[in-house]
């Protein structure tokens, strides 16, 4: 697993992470809001950082884990610096969800839940974003809407992602 | 009270029940598949699900208190349908080897299918597909069997606050393991095997090491010689049929000879020896200023939980091995030099209440005689197992006696199976040492019964002897917290990781549950009265064992023998 691609060192970093967690120490009710700025910090949640949270809230490791992977918003492995959401919404769905995931894996050889090896993209598969007149749709970074794709329209789109 | 109709029968309750435990006053059974009473209770199966008049959907009863007023139809063919179908959807992400499974005949999710008459299943979805977790000496985890219902992670985290288990992912991806799927051998499990006491299914069960035993006996070269744990002859009729509370002893005895073992020896016998070496560790560290309060050592999923989350008090422990390790190392010095039998073709097995025992028994320091001091632990699971595999109708052979010497014991020995045995043990010598008079009352009802932290102080002579008794590793936490903050001041403190002590240990029948255990707990008193010796160091066997042997109690035969160190693990290393 690619370790933080940041310049910024796990020591640092784990420094950073104990003063989010002070406010929070030995209150387990504080998790998600701390693994929430825990990600925003590190770019995603490696073990040593759950393990960093577990210890200081007083709560299982296994609590921790249990969380994380049960709400998507946080994410196991490191992040790229831009994030492709695949709307699977209903509409987008029957107009062809799956003919985007698959141009995006022929063209990165990215499959949802990964990130790029130069770590440029993270594709991750979203439920409806309310954009149905323009299915099958997507959004990068959060911001920028791309709707009506068709596979042979989605090389160039991406250029501009750097 | 709350009124309410159910199966057209007016039921009157206290408000806060559920509709699932109001029935049980109508004679109605709900199925239910997760429910665990006051410890898992989270509607994760549907399989409870009822008819209440006035809501769109079925209920689960097993969450739903009821209402006044409330009408309940727990029956009808609409409510049946419906629980097959959820059979059905549970079967369907099932690996049906209902045969080649440790859990055959003895699995709720088989009796539910079975009587529900389940002949085939009408989804042909996608199956979980998960390794195998053997990696423990003592448990093994098969997710594929395993049905998400809760029930260990729920007796892990809030009964033993150990927490080894979550449920990772969300719905089809659900998988309930260790965090990052750790192997269960590489963490903080404590091996106590309350998990798989619990799991409805075959997900979670006992490593079975009962050919390993098969095969030593057919041995020819091999002297088998086999122990047994305080708790197993109030435990091992349940597993062949008999009622919760039973006592087997002699027929167990009888069974273990027919089985082939050449020697038939009691753990008892090393609970006497336990509490000499224990008893005389206590007075020591009063009377010197030793580390207190003392804690016992006995129970090796206790010992591991402190090893994990409470490394700084490694000192109060005593440093007495447990009655199974002191046998151990005892059988291949002491008894074989006494037969004259080579201590290498000794084979050592040790049947136990426990699942932890077969973790503790591989530890490397366990190996004073110069050998693996115990070569195998079995449960009182895996023992009715042989019996059955052997054809041996156990419960209604004569009784037999142990053999000598190692078989000889006394009612202190016996008591070590129920939550405040050991204390209650070490009390009836400690006084006796300490005073020099002959204790009037042996019973100490004080220290009996299944109440999660039980306290005391015991007239000792001049001395007020503090004590604490803890059973379930939840209830130890709040003593061990107390010890930790400075704020107790016990002398001794006795802790066992399972519910109501051994006679309710991961190794025990299945089912397990407050019920049987107050049974076996009964049962083990009786016992106790029934013998002619019932104090540790009134046992002739114990005294020959000094003499011949061991010296004194604390001596240096001892300490290289029957006494251990431990070793500071720490957790999410």
């Amino acid at each position: 697993m690619v370790e933080c691609s940041c310049n910024t060192s796990n020591e640092e970093l784990a420094k950073q992470l104990d003063k989010i967690i002070d406010p929070y120490r030995d209150k387990p009710s504080g998790l998600i809001q701390v693994l929430t700025k825990a990600q925003n910090l590190v770019g995603y949640l490696p073990k040593w950082a759950q393990v960093q949270v577990a210890e200081g809230l007083g709560v299982s490791l296994q609590d921790v884990y249990g969380v994380i992977t049960f709400y998507a918003f946080f994410s196991l492995i490191p992040r790229g610096r831009h994030k492709i959401s695949v709307c699977a919404g209903t509409a987008c769905y029957v107009k062809g969800t799956k003919m985007v995931t698959k141009a995006l894996r022929d063209l990165l050889d990215l499959r949802p839940g990964q990130t790029t090896p130069d770590s440029r993209f993270t594709l991750e598969i979203v439920r409806c974003i309310g954009a149905c007149g323009l299915a099958p749709a997507m959004i990068i970074d959060g911001k920028d809407v791309h709707g009506r794709l068709e596979p042979e329209l989605i090389p160039e789109l991406l250029e501009q992602y750097e | 009270m709350i009124n309410l109709t159910i199966d057209n029968q007016k039921v009157a309750v206290e408000p806060g029940t559920t509709i699932l435990e109001a029935a049980k006053n109508t004679g109605a059974k709900i199925p239910t598949l997760c429910y665990l009473k006051d410890i898992n209770v989270v509607g994760a199966c549907r399989i409870c699900l009822v008819e209440v008049e006035g809501a769109k959907t079925f209920i689960p009863s097993c969450v739903t208190p009821v209402a006044e007023g409330m009408v309940v139809r727990t029956n009808t063919p609409a409510v049946i349908k419906a629980r097959k179908l959820v059979l059905e959807l549970i079967l369907s992400d099932h690996p049906m080897e209902c045969l080649t499974c440790l859990r055959n005949q003895n699995c709720e999710l088989q009796d539910l299918a079975r009587e529900f008459g389940i002949t085939e299943v009408r989804f042909d979805g996608a199956k979980s597909e998960y390794p195998i977790d053997d990696s423990s000496p003592a448990i093994t985890r098969d997710p594929r069997k395993c049905i998400l219902c809760r029930r260990c992670i729920s007796v892990c985290t809030n009964v033993q606050t150990v927490t080894a288990l979550c449920a990772e992912n969300r719905g089809f991806e659900t998988l309930i393991a260790p965090a990052f799927n750790e192997k269960l051998a590489n963490m903080e499990c404590v091996q106590c095997g309350q998990c798989t006491l619990v799991c409805p299914t075959g997900a979670i069960v006992e490593r079975d090491d009962t050919a390993k035993v098969w095969a030593a006996i057919a041995d020819p070269k091999k002297h088998v010689v086999v122990q047994t744990a305080p708790a197993t002859r109030v435990q091992l009729g349940e597993a062949l049929g008999a009622e919760p509370g039973s006592i087997v002893t002699g027929q167990m005895v009888a069974g273990l000879r027919r089985l082939g073992f050449d020697k038939v020896f009691d753990t008892d016998f090393a609970a006497d020896l336990t509490i000499m070496e224990e008893g005389n560790e206590l007075l020591q560290r009063i009377t010197t200023g030793g580390t207190l309060p003392m804690i016992t050592s006995c129970s090796p999923g206790w010992i591991k939980f402190c090893e994990h989350f409470y490394p700084d008090l490694l000192d109060n422990l005593s440093t007495c091995k447990s009655p199974q390790q002191m046998f151990g190392p005892l059988v291949k010095t002491y008894y074989a030099q006494k037969e004259g039998i080579d201590p290498a073709d000794i084979y050592c097995v040790s049947i136990m209440p426990c699942t932890a025992k077969k973790y503790e028994c591989q530890r490397p320091e366990m190996n004073s005689s110069g050998y693996q001091d115990v070569d195998v632990s079995l449960t009182t699971r895996e023992l009715g197992r042989m019996f059955r595999q052997a054809g041996l109708d156990v419960t209604n052979l004569p009784d037999e006696k142990y053999d000598e010497p190692l078989g000889i014991s006394t009612g202190a020995g016996e008591i070590f199976g129920a939550s405040g045995g050991v204390m209650e043990a070490a009390l009836r010598t400690v006084y006796e040492v300490v005073t020099g008079e002959t204790l009037e009352n042996i019973d100490f009802e004080v220290c009996r019964g299944i109440t999660g932290v039980k306290e005391a102080t015991v007239q000792v002579g001049d001395l007020s002897v503090k004590v604490a008794i803890t059973n379930g590793l939840g209830n130890a936490r709040k003593v061990l917290d107390k010890v930790r903050s400075g704020e107790a001041d016990y002398h001794f403190i006795e802790v066992m990781a399972c519910p109501g002590g051994c006679i309710g240990g991961g190794g025990s029948p299945i089912p397990t549950n407050t019920e049987v255990r107050l049974k076996r707990i009964e049962a083990t008193y009786t016992e106790d009265e029934r013998m002619t010796l019932r104090k540790s160091h009134e046992n002739p066997a114990i005294i020959a064992l000094y003499d011949e042997f061991l010296g004194k109690p604390l001596g240096h035969k001892s300490h290289e023998l029957l006494h251990t160190k431990y070793t500071p693990r720490g957790v999410n290393k």
